[in-house]
């Protein structure tokens, strides 16, 4: 028997302001990851990851990352994935006060 | 200090029109990330976590009053309003957006200072004593040295596609407050009779194989600074690695080659190139001089400093963040970018702009950055530290702690690098607050804590007497601690204390490894350090790990 696959989101960052973003099941990209598609087959996420590195121009370095179904559409599980759906825990920056990259009055 | 002369501006500018243009056609979608990242990275702009970050050279530390400002400006037209000074005497912005980094190199070039050579493959900004041309201990300025490097390593033909980045440091004093021993390339100005040279190390690194630079060459007349380098870095060039990146660095090559043939190999070099440079060089040299004269000193009464001594306030921050001058009327003065609480080595424009306006009002206009992650005013006359200090005050820039346990170097971590496997800022923000909060650390005395979020070091951890590696263990952020480590003249690598703690054990843990030490020092003047000298890990240890005490007990 192989291992259930972990269900996965296809994220990256913004070619534009560098910021985290997530596919969504209707080929948008979203700043929210509870609004990521939730990918519970291996072949349909490759297929999703080779959709997304596809779009050179608005996208950076995307991959699959771990997640799980929560209470209000997909969570991450990783740590790292965690703090990339809020930003730094130093200052109330990026997506924790809804806050793009760049200056404040952006 | 120095000014960019014409062909140094030509330079700057035509590389920020190049990179102007690549990032236009990045946007327009001519040239792929494949195509752009290599060209990103040797104009300084990464892209994180969270975000793009430039990282900019302040080179061996030094900064006018001007720069300073300008790098506030950027800060607030470009930025979240701070900047974040680094372990390698940079600056890093967190939060650019693409389209603006143009402008962004453009501002700095028009303050002589670019993001060139700040990452990649490529001899990296030139680092040094943040205490040059005003150490009581100094034999010489290291900083026209420093300089001759800089202009020599950037964009050298031969020294662009390296095994991998290369970093050098160069002191003049023999108390050793640049690392030197950790650096690929360590210079260390020494007396030979009546002669001044440099003892040159090499091989010394931190990362995942930290090793202590070996001296290649004991004594190198000065005038052979540069050809000496370049034999070390074409040696380093032919022979590194290039199949793994991980040994590919030059401690690596000396490790796998043996240093004294590495040795025959670089003074081989040495004596081809030798005949090639005529003396160029040190017309060059002469002119960079000219430019670090020292400043016209003031003599004056210096009784406002002991005057204000009776306040306890002001004795505190004189007792950590002063140090002696060469000029017995002046102090050299660290601010600290250690508040408690605070980002170690964050510092607001608003901030920025007070260190400016002092330097230039108290402090003959000079700045410099530590690697420990302070700012520095160099030329402090001691009738004017009373103004200083109440108007770093006023700035929240008054912390007494320089050298103490809330002084800490922590590298961004998991809160903003994408190479990090845990956090480290938090750590730090919190041993500081409860240190602070248990009104210890004037008490405890020199002790420093050095935090790396992952094994590549930037937080020079295996150098800290208490060291703190952030990892990933099973999904989970894990902390070990390594003991006994120094960066400075003695360096040493740390020594690993055992298991890692988990993110909500750290603190505590530290806590109960500076209670040992109160407990088992001989007197208060024995630091952390020499305890440790002394006794070893075994009472540390058993400190960090009490139930495992029991264990053995039973």
């Amino acid at each position: 028997m192989s291992r259930k696959y972990i269900p996965k989101v296809v994220t990256a960052n913004a070619l534009l302001e560098g910021d985290v973003i997530y596919l969504t099941a209707d080929d948008r990209w979203t700043r929210d990851h509870a609004e990521a598609e939730l990918i519970e087959d291996e072949a349909h996420a490759q297929l999703r990851l080779l959709h997304a590195a596809s779009q050179k121009g608005t996208v950076v370095g995307a991959y699959l990352a771990d997640a799980r179904e929560g209470s209000n559409g997909p969570e991450p599980i990783h740590f790292r994935e965690v703090f990339r759906t809020r930003g730094p825990s130093n200052y109330a920056h990026g997506k924790q006060v809804g806050e793009l990259p760049g200056p404040r009055h952006h | 200090m120095y000014s960019y002369n014409d062909f140094d501006e030509a330079f700057v500018r035509e590389r920020v029109a190049q990179f102007t243009s690549q990032v236009e056609r990045r946007i327009d979608g001519s040239l792929t990330e494949e195509e752009f990242r290599p060209l990103r990275l040797m104009n300084g702009l990464y892209l994180q976590l969270h975000a793009y970050m430039l990282r900019v050279a302040i080179p061996y530390g030094t900064l006018n009053p001007n720069q300073m400002r300008q790098l506030a400006h950027i800060a607030e037209t470009w930025d979240k309003g701070y900047g974040h000074f680094t372990t390698r005497q940079n600056i890093q912005y967190n939060w650019p957006l693409l389209k603006d980094v143009p402008a962004m190199l453009t501002a700095l070039a028009d303050v002589g200072m670019h993001a060139i050579q700040t990452s990649g493959n490529t001899i990296r900004n030139v680092t040094s004593d943040h205490f040059a041309a005003a150490a009581a201990d100094e034999i010489e300025d290291p900083r026209p040295y420093a300089e001759l490097l800089r202009q020599w390593s950037t964009d050298h033909p031969e020294f662009q596609f390296l095994p991998r980045k290369f970093k050098i440091a160069v002191t003049g004093s023999p108390n050793d407050r640049a690392v030197v021993k950790s650096h690929d390339i360590g210079l260390r100005m020494i007396r030979r009779g009546d002669e001044v040279g440099f003892e040159v190390l090499i091989g010394g690194g931190l990362g995942r194989t930290p090793m202590i630079g070996q001296v290649v060459r004991d004594f190198l007349p000065k005038e052979d600074l540069l050809p000496y380098c370049e034999a070390i870095v074409s040696v380093y060039n032919l022979l590194g690695r290039r199949d793994n990146k991980y040994k590919a660095r030059i401690k690596i090559t000396v490790h796998e080659n043996g240093l004294d043939n590495i040795r025959e190999q670089v003074e081989q070099r040495f004596a081809e190139i030798r005949p090639q440079f005529h003396g160029h060089d040190q017309a060059l040299l002469e002119d960079i001089r000219a430019a670090f004269a020292p400043p016209a000193f003031r003599n004056a009464e210096t009784s406002a400093h002991n005057i204000a001594l009776a306040d306890p306030v002001y004795r505190a921050w004189a007792d950590t963040n002063l140090s002696e001058h060469r000029n017995a009327q002046y102090s050299i003065v660290t601010i600290s970018i250690k508040k408690h609480g605070d980002t170690p080595g964050d510092a607001t424009a608003d901030q920025m702009r007070v260190m400016a306006d002092l330097a230039e009002r108290y402090g003959h206009s000079e700045l410099r950055i530590s690697h420990e992650q302070n700012v520095i005013l160099p030329h402090v006359h001691k009738s004017d530290l009373p103004a200083v200090h109440a108007a770093l005050q006023q700035a929240g820039l008054g912390t007494a702690n320089v050298g103490l346990i809330s002084d800490i170097i922590a590298c961004p971590g998991m809160d903003y690098c994408a190479l990090a496997t845990a956090r480290s800022i938090p750590v730090a923000q919190q041993i500081a607050l409860r240190f602070d909060e248990l009104k210890l650390e004037h008490d405890v005395g020199p002790l420093k804590i050095k935090i790396s979020g992952c094994i590549n070091a930037c937080g020079h951890h295996h150098v800290g007497h208490i060291g703190i590696l952030g990892l990933d263990r099973a999904g989970v952020e894990n902390y070990q601690i390594t003991l006994g480590g120094d960066g400075t003249e003695t360096a040493v690598i740390g020594e690993r204390a055992g298991p890692g703690f988990a993110y909500d054990e750290i603190v505590p843990a530290i806590e109960r490894l500076v209670h040992a030490y109160l407990e088992i020092r001989t007197e208060p003047s024995e630091t952390f350090l020499q305890t440790y000298r002394r006794l070893g890990l075994a009472p540390f240890k058993a400190a960090l790990y009490p139930a495992e005490g029991e264990k053995d007990a039973a």
